[in-house]
């Protein structure tokens, strides 16, 4: 099967879902001719669809969604990208007031079919406005759906099923994933949401990891493994709707949970995890459940700062083994 | 001058908004409105000037105080009251309420409660009019306060440079809650603001209907011709306070007065038995079948049943068509 970048396989749902249904349209900043996305994502789109169905906005966060609100409600399917996932934070009004809670406040009357595409993540020393992970915010507002994928093959699937459905749908990339390259069939196919992936399977302990997470904890694993430690690696792909089963299926195998996020510790995305484990699991757990995760910073900016902060391979393994 | 029948058509919607009002208010002295209501009495010349001028098919965007642009647009006022009742066959089955009436089927997109929140979202239905290249038109509502907000800005900047056809309507009432214009705003004219965006901006008497009708008129000519977007501020003063408990004693008593004899209903009436249009025994015969429909709304509301409660937990998501 033909390898493809994560950012490719990202274009290519895009491209594909565009040729698909006329309604589908992109609007953001510098997604068009000239940059393609700050991360190349819309590269060439805007090319072959033209200015109109590729535009180019201001620098305005708040109105570049409510605007993707508006053209959701009134038939098209407009896909939003946001620069960086911490510039979100401008359009809060729109993503958790508007467009997550239209559906519900005018009772069912319409649909939202919007995507808010935004990368997340540490990792490039972009300091403390380009470099959060804010999962959280979203998976506590009800309304919105919420996906992580963590391969080019999550990323295609999970992003046409965005487009296609009716629901508004926060799509958090993250930025070091972009140039990953995996196996990526050429003929079309979608990813449900609310189906978890098993990585890699184990026996030991699971670690649930999300992001680029996913990929630090595989090579954790690898680690483990020349030690004789079996880990199974769950991704749950979507934080909304999320895959509990998945996740509790795999607890009562090991007896062992590690949750691996990248945003912060407190009330984060760990949080709910162990939480629901906690309530449906506990009686399965041979071990207290720990959480690998930021330690509730903002994130700094020069290199070994921003290394200390942000899990690694050693800090998984680490977190393993005290529960073994 | 529009015809006979418009103008007389518009009569008849100011007066339905006005019966309306006065009986919310009514049953909210007798508690049976549950929360907050804010009412439009005094407003009516605006909502009827300004959706005299649009199709069933043209859209609007409203506001916390947006009764009157519900029933302009064509609602019906029994789902209208149901909602404000929080009944279950209201408009948004009891889940939206006073401010948060929405009827898709007749192009009214929605109120939304954020001061200035519904700004992007009637830019973001002009641009799907402009995608799916029809001839539509979005009249978005927002008051003076709205505009200090930075929705405002944004929404109509982007309006402006995609020529979109919108028409923003400021029901500029000289108050946002208990702050008097002057104090956050340098300028008495909103409609200045319009110069900022390269657009055309107009300030009219938001009491006379005619003069709301007629401004209304040539922005909609403009935007179903594909030349943009035109801000129109309507000067006008709500009858009662901003909300419940509100005795609005922050206004002077002699600007009540003054614009309490400039009562947008009473002088149009005038001005049509004046020029022949319609005689006092018809304006009887009118108000007296209008009473008769908010009597049978009032009917309708109290008589239809509460939701059960467990409706609580429907329609966060869309459930028609393709899920995600």
């Amino acid at each position: 099967m033909r390898e493809l970048t994560y950012r490719d396989a990202l274009g290519e749902a895009l491209r594909e879902e565009m040729l698909r249904d006329k309604t589908v349209f992109l609007l953001g900043e510098d997604i068009g001719r000239y940059w393609g996305g700050a991360f190349k994502v819309t590269k060439g789109l805007a090319e072959e669809f033209g200015d109109e169905r590729v535009r180019d906005t201001p620098i305005s966060e708040s109105t570049i969604v409510g605007v993707a609100v508006g053209a959701a409600i009134t038939g098209m399917r407009p896909v939003a990208e946001i620069m960086f996932g911490d510039l979100s934070a401008l359009a809060m009004d729109q993503i958790c007031n508007q467009a997550a809670k239209i559906c519900y406040m005018f009772g069912g009357q319409t649909k939202v079919p919007l995507v808010v595409r935004t990368p997340f993540g540490a990792g490039v020393n972009i300091a403390s406005h380009h470099s959060q992970s804010l999962e959280a915010w979203f998976m506590h507002t009800p309304g919105l759906l919420v996906a992580v994928p963590s391969t080019p093959f999550d990323a295609k699937g999970l992003l046409k099923t965005a487009i296609r459905g009716n629901n508004p749908v926060m799509f958090l990339e993250h930025k070091l994933l972009y140039p990953v390259e995996d196996k990526v069939p050429e003929e079309d196919y979608t990813i449900p949401f609310g189906v978890a992936d098993v990585k890699l399977e184990g026996k030991d302990a699971t670690i649930f990891a999300t992001l680029y997470m996913v990929h630090k904890t595989l090579a954790a694993a690898q680690e483990l493994r020349k030690e004789g430690i079996s880990v199974e690696v769950i991704d749950p792909r979507t934080l909304v709707p999320l895959d509990k089963q998945a996740i509790i299926k795999s607890v009562k195998r090991t007896g062992r949970i590690v949750i691996v996020t990248e945003d912060c510790k407190t009330a984060g995305v760990s949080a709910e995890i162990a939480a629901i484990v906690a309530e449906e699991a506990l009686d399965y757990l041979d071990a207290p459940i720990k959480r690998v995760a930021e330690p509730d910073t903002p994130i700094p900016f020069s290199p070994p700062l921003e290394k200390f902060v942000i899990p690694d391979e050693k800090t998984i393994i680490k977190a393993v083994k005290e529960i073994l | 001058m529009p015809e006979k029948e418009k103008l007389i058509e518009m009569y008849r919607q100011m007066l339905r908004i006005r019966h309306f009002e006065e009986k919310v208010y009514e049953l909210y002295g007798q508690n049976l409105v549950p929360g907050t209501i804010h009412l439009y009495v005094g407003q009516e010349a605006v909502a009827g000037g300004v959706c005299a001028n649009l199709r069933k098919d043209d859209y609007i965007t409203s506001t916390h105080r947006g009764h009157g642009h519900c029933i302009a647009k064509g609602a019906d006022l029994r789902k209208v009251m149901a909602e404000i009742l929080g009944k279950e066959t209201g408009y948004c089955k009891g889940k939206g309420g006073s401010m948060h009436i929405a009827d898709f089927s007749i192009g009214m997109l929605g109120a939304t409660a954020v001061v200035g929140a519904g700004i992007p979202i009637a830019v973001g239905a002009g641009l799907s009019i402009k995608l799916r290249q029809t001839d539509q038109v979005v009249a978005g509502f927002f008051g003076d306060g709205a505009s200090n907000q930075g929705t405002f800005h944004e929404g109509i900047n982007m309006a402006a440079i995609w020529s979109l056809p919108v028409i923003f309507v400021c029901e500029n009432n000289l108050y946002a809650m208990g702050t008097r214009q002057s104090i956050v705003m340098k300028i008495e004219n909103i409609a200045d603001r319009a110069a900022a965006y390269g657009i055309p901006g107009v300030t009219v008497d938001g009491n006379d209907v005619l003069a709301v009708y007629e401004a209304m008129h040539k922005a909609v000519d403009r935007a179903r011709h594909g030349e943009g977007p035109t801000l129109i501020e309507c000067k006008t003063y709500r009858h009662k306070g901003h909300s419940r408990f509100d005795p609005a004693t922050y206004r002077p008593k002699a600007e009540v007065e003054n614009w309490l004899k400039k009562d947008p209903i009473q002088s149009f009436e005038a001005k049509l038995q004046k020029m022949k249009l319609l005689t006092k025994k018809e304006a009887e015969k009118m108000e007296r079948d209008v009473i008769l429909t908010v009597e049978e709304a009032v009917k309708f509301a109290m008589e239809s049943p509460f939701p059960a409660p467990a409706k609580a937990l429907e329609d966060i998501h869309f459930k028609g068509g393709q899920q995600n």
